[in-house]
């Protein structure tokens, strides 16, 4: 088990090393001086070259790289004297344009982007697995046809068409949850607050994966339904019922968890069209500001931090699977 | 013996897309305490359908049965084709259980055996776990499986394949059924293995009085453990005896065929005789005998009502009935030649 996990963190630290070698060297290709983009309308040769020196764009790639990796363990000191500028490790870089060392920013719109992924994936999770079992149940009958509808639509309706909409009725018409103007509420400082602050961004994104999950839970339903196991516990004398809720969507449910495992991993990284719409000030929405104005430091970070939530899910997902699976053996 | 289930014109029939597929027609057999009664025949014939049809496990929605299925539960019987799910719930897996051909898939990969075993005692009588799990510890046992307590908290995929049908065959015990159905209980296990689970079955079937119903294609299994036999084609009983009726003096031409495609290590010409063709589609099934046209003894039947009536079932023992348009003294003469060849 502890063999498992350590050979799973030397791979992922390698994974993490390429895809950051991999962005930083996109970014040092790209046809841009990031010493000029670091400074405003009143830009002097002058005022670029003292920041190309203090940013280090001055050294070659490879020692840019170095001077990346060591800040994440060591910290990092930009300039010197008193014009100095210090971000404490782990330090992934500092954001001329905010100002700020970017893990400072990182730290503030990362609540907000998990905030959003687990409430999402909570709702979801209820309704797709609850639509898809409601859905095999009554297969071929009004339930089940009025399921694909939703399917249908909540699939075909991109989530700024659902998330919008949400918008303009729920909030603009009717008033019934304000515009989120007021920002971030935690959920340990007001839990009602924090719910109506993500409500409408957690129904536009759980919208769109419902319809998914209630699919593939219909279908490996009823494959189950299909297997001789569940003759055998027919031909016990089990009643439907048990068969059903016990036999059959036990085996549906390893399958689910890592559904559930990628695609959370999936929003962690950002979901730049809900967090846009609905004005949330997270991970997706900071990825794009600093893709629009070329923040190298902030891409490179936010895209790091993607990855390791990826490689993380997938080995939380294999553990879960070996608890939920006898068959599978960690080893 | 006491009769344990009686079937009588058994007509099975699914709606499919292409048309009404007859799957059973007209199929009668009975079953005693202590006594194994086989059904042979090949894939399609209708054999695995008698049987499910016996546990009530075909859909309510796609499935039309007629005739009746009695079954002797503990003295009174049931008619299993009018019962509805709850009463036929509470007859499966206690009065009536059955084993499935490939134990590999049978299990439920993710409980452990023996709560799997467990359940089909608590079903029946709930509330009632620490029974329930000393009862299968006990079967288990009596299965011959070493350390029963301890293989108990296994998984299947921790067991054998043989070791997994006895598994089977434990939990098809946990509630003393007085009729076991076996379908094809050995036709997924190495020939070695096979000969274990016959032997385990015949040993149980004493020991707990019941009577078996075994459902198989293979006449050696046939020739081993079973002591009447049924033979079908295309939905309907062909010819039905002992199992010395059936080996030494089969009457219809299509156990004949069979008996024949057994291959022998003896035999010297080197090609197996297969019956040739295939079997009749159960859907549009022709109006003579379905197996006129595999027959290859069709030219001796002097009416020439192959092509054109199906043959009754007709007896020429007190146990042996079979169905052919050939006069049976000819049938007599011609199959009593076949097998002489084949036991030289």
């Amino acid at each position: 088990m502890l063999k498992f996990i350590g050979r799973r963190a030397i791979f992922a630290a390698f994974t993490i090393l390429i895809v950051s070698a991999v962005v930083f060297g996109i970014f040092s290709l790209l046809p841009f001086d990031p010493a000029a983009l670091t400074c405003g309308q009143r830009c002097t040769d002058q005022i670029v070259e003292a920041n190309r020196v203090r940013l280090g764009f001055d050294k070659p790639i490879y020692e840019q790289y170095w001077l990346f990796l060591s800040g994440i363990f060591l910290g990092r000191t930009y300039g010197a004297g008193s014009a100095a500028f210090t971000c404490p490790a782990p330090s992934f870089g500092y954001s001329f344009n905010e100002n700020a060392c970017v893990t400072d920013m990182i730290v503030e719109a990362l609540p907000i982007t998990i905030s959003l992924a687990i409430g999402a994936l909570l709702l979801w999770l209820t309704v797709g697995i609850g639509l898809g079992i409601v859905a095999a149940k009554f297969k071929n009958r009004w339930p089940d046809t009025s399921s694909s509808v939703f399917v249908l639509l909540a699939t075909s309706l991109p989530t700024f068409v659902t998330g919008l909409a949400l918008l303009i009725w729920v909030s603009i018409k009717w008033k019934l949850i304000p515009l989120s103007l007021q920002g971030y509420t935690s959920i340990f400082d007001n839990p009602f607050k924090f719910v109506e602050y993500f409500i409408l961004p957690w129904i536009t994104l759980a919208i769109a994966y419902a319809a998914i999950y209630t699919r593939f839970t219909r279908a490996a339903l009823l494959e189950t339904l299909g297997e001789d196991y569940i003759r055998t516990a027919r031909a016990k004398g089990v009643g439907e019922r048990v068969v059903f809720f016990k036999h059959t969507l036990r085996a549906v449910l390893a399958p689910l968890i890592t559904l559930a495992g990628l695609d959370f991993a999936g929003l962690v990284g950002g979901a730049i069209i809900t967090e846009t719409i609905f004005n949330l000030p997270g991970l997706g929405r900071l990825t794009l500001r600093s893709v629009y104005e070329f923040d190298l430091s902030v891409v490179l970070a936010t895209t790091i931090l993607a990855a390791v939530v990826v490689i993380m899910m997938n080995l939380i997902v294999d553990l879960f699977y070996a608890v939920l699976d006898p068959r599978v053996r960690i080893t | 013996m006491s009769e344990l289930l009686r079937i009588e014109d058994l007509h099975v029939s699914f709606k499919t897309d292409d048309g009404l597929v007859r799957a059973v027609d007209g199929v009668s057999l009975t079953l005693k305490a202590g006594e194994t009664v086989a059904i042979v025949g090949e894939s399609g014939s209708g054999k695995t359908v008698t049987s499910l049809s016996v546990m009530g496990l075909h859909k309510k929605g796609s499935a039309q049965i007629s005739g009746s299925i009695s079954l002797n539960d503990g003295g009174t019987f049931k008619d299993v084709v009018s019962l509805n799910d709850d009463q036929i719930r509470d007859i499966r897996g206690r009065a009536v259980a059955m084993i499935f051909q490939d134990p590999m898939s049978s299990l439920h990969p993710y409980y452990k055996i023996g709560n799997q075993l467990a359940e089909a005692y608590l079903v029946h009588n709930p509330g009632k776990k620490k029974e329930a799990m000393a009862r299968a510890i006990e079967m288990l046992d009596l299965v011959g499986i070493p350390e029963p307590a301890k293989r108990a908290v296994e998984f299947p995929h921790q067991f054998s394949g043989g070791m997994r049908q006895r598994v089977m065959i434990a939990m098809a015990l946990m509630n003393s059924p007085q009729i076991l159905i076996a379908d094809e209980p050995t036709t997924a296990l190495d020939v070695t293995v096979q000969a274990q689970i016959l032997a385990l079955l015949s040993k149980l079937k004493k020991e707990f009085n019941m009577g078996i119903l075994l459902i198989t294609h293979d006449l050696g299994v046939v020739a081993q453990v079973a002591d009447r036999v049924n033979v079908m084609y295309a939905g309907r009983i062909v010819e039905e005896g002992s199992v010395d009726d059936i080996f030494y003096s089969p009457l219809a031409p299509y156990t004949l065929g069979l008996l024949k495609s057994v291959p022998r290590v003896t035999a010297n010409n080197d090609r197996l005789k297969a019956i040739p063709g295939q079997p009749p589609s159960l859907i549009n099934l022709p109006v003579g005998c379905p197996f006129a046209p595999r027959c290859e003894y069709k030219q001796h039947s002097s009416e020439a009502g192959c092509n054109t009536t199906k043959p009754a079932l007709i007896g020429t023992s007190d146990t042996h009935r079979s169905r052919c348009h050939i006069p049976e003294s000819l049938r007599r003469d011609l199959f009593g030649k076949e097998i002489k060849e084949l036991q030289a």
